[in-house]
């Protein structure tokens, strides 16, 4: 608990938005800008892949339209199940990006759960940390695999609040409450979130931030939902920061029991 | 010669570089990331970078993801 705020810093960079956003799944360039837009994140992921060849040749990519500029461009390893093809994605990830070196390493360990394959994401942790690249790692809830991560020089852990695109919400609060106490870098919940309450619960749990993607691009109106993250983390945050009142199993009247005329 | 560019087999002629692949792709203005055989090209050196017979080259960049 703290009242007063402390900024959100990630590998030096300070952010006024706790919500980071991704660039998937929407059904257009326009609706992922204008969702992105009435998020008020600073921060949205991109993935690497194989320009088309042929099809399409007029087509704007992406960085066109979300501008490296304005916004900080986190490249995921998405697709990724071993170390070795995660690291020459974020290798190539840095060319393009002109030697940007703020990644999301994912390495995922099979296509039914997309689970953080964890032995391979601490190789390739490590490698990355070796190359300077700043890491912000998806990884499981273990507060210990959690702490190695940190301990090893990633920028950012992000566990996962429930299955990739599950949007079934936080379901180990008491994991991600271990991994806070023991952080001194970003804890950052990622995956899971399926609706505004959610990202509350993560942030009132003290996280420092909420990476989503299919909560908001999966939506029947993804720039409302975009809108109600940006307002669920940022109350979310001032819930953690207020300090909330205890559980108590029976009722506690708040009116006083003194001066009644009856 | 025969190259293949993410998987798909270009023919060049002798003696051509990355940046008369990229020109024949019309891909010469775009942001993009080149890899020959699995080494990174930087940008600068695109125009330099001869190409072999039977290269492996991977041009990738950005989209929508997670």
């Amino acid at each position: 608990m703290t009242a007063t705020e402390t900024p959100l810093i990630i590998a030096g960079k300070q952010y006024q938005s706790r919500l980071i956003v991704g660039s998937g799944k929407y059904q257009s360039f326009e609706q992922n800008l204008e969702a992105l837009v009435a998020s008020g994140a600073e921060m949205i992921t991109v993935a690497i892949r194989r320009v088309n060849l042929g099809q399409n040749k007029g087509e704007p990519s992406l960085l066109e339209v979300i501008s490296a500029q304005q916004y900080t461009i986190l490249p995921n390893t998405a697709g990724c199940y071993n170390a070795a093809d995660a690291v020459r994605t974020c290798r190539m990830a840095r060319e393009l990006l002109d030697g940007h070196k703020l990644v999301k390493l994912e390495v995922l360990g099979d296509q039914k759960t997309l689970y953080p394959n964890v032995t391979e994401t601490l190789i390739a942790a490590q490698e990355l940390v070796k190359d300077g690249f700043d890491v912000m790692v998806y990884t499981s809830d273990d507060p210990l695999i959690a702490k190695r991560l940190e301990e090893m020089g990633c920028v950012a852990v992000m566990p996962l609040g429930a299955p990739i695109g599950s949007g079934l919400g936080i379901r180990n609060p008491y994991n991600i409450r271990m991994i806070l106490e023991n952080a001194k870098v970003p804890i950052i919940v990622d995956a899971g979130v399926g609706t505004a309450s959610d990202a509350a619960i993560a942030m009132e749990l003290g996280c420092d931030g909420v990476l989503m993607n299919t909560a908001i691009a999966e939506a029947k109106n993804p720039i409302l939902m975009a809108s109600a993250m940006k307002k669920a983390v940022e109350s979310g945050r001032e819930a953690f920061r207020a300090g909330r009142m205890p559980r108590r199993l029976y009722a506690s009247a708040s009116s006083p029991i003194d001066g009644t005329f009856f | 010669m025969q190259i293949f560019v993410n998987g798909d087999s270009v023919e060049l002629k002798e003696g051509a570089t990355l940046i008369d692949l990229l020109e024949h792709l019309s891909l010469q203005d775009a942001k993009v990331a080149i890899e020959r055989n699995q080494s990174i090209v930087p940008r600068s050196q695109h125009a330099q970078q001869g190409l072999a017979d039977q290269d492996q080259i991977e041009i990738v960049h950005a989209i929508g993801g997670g």
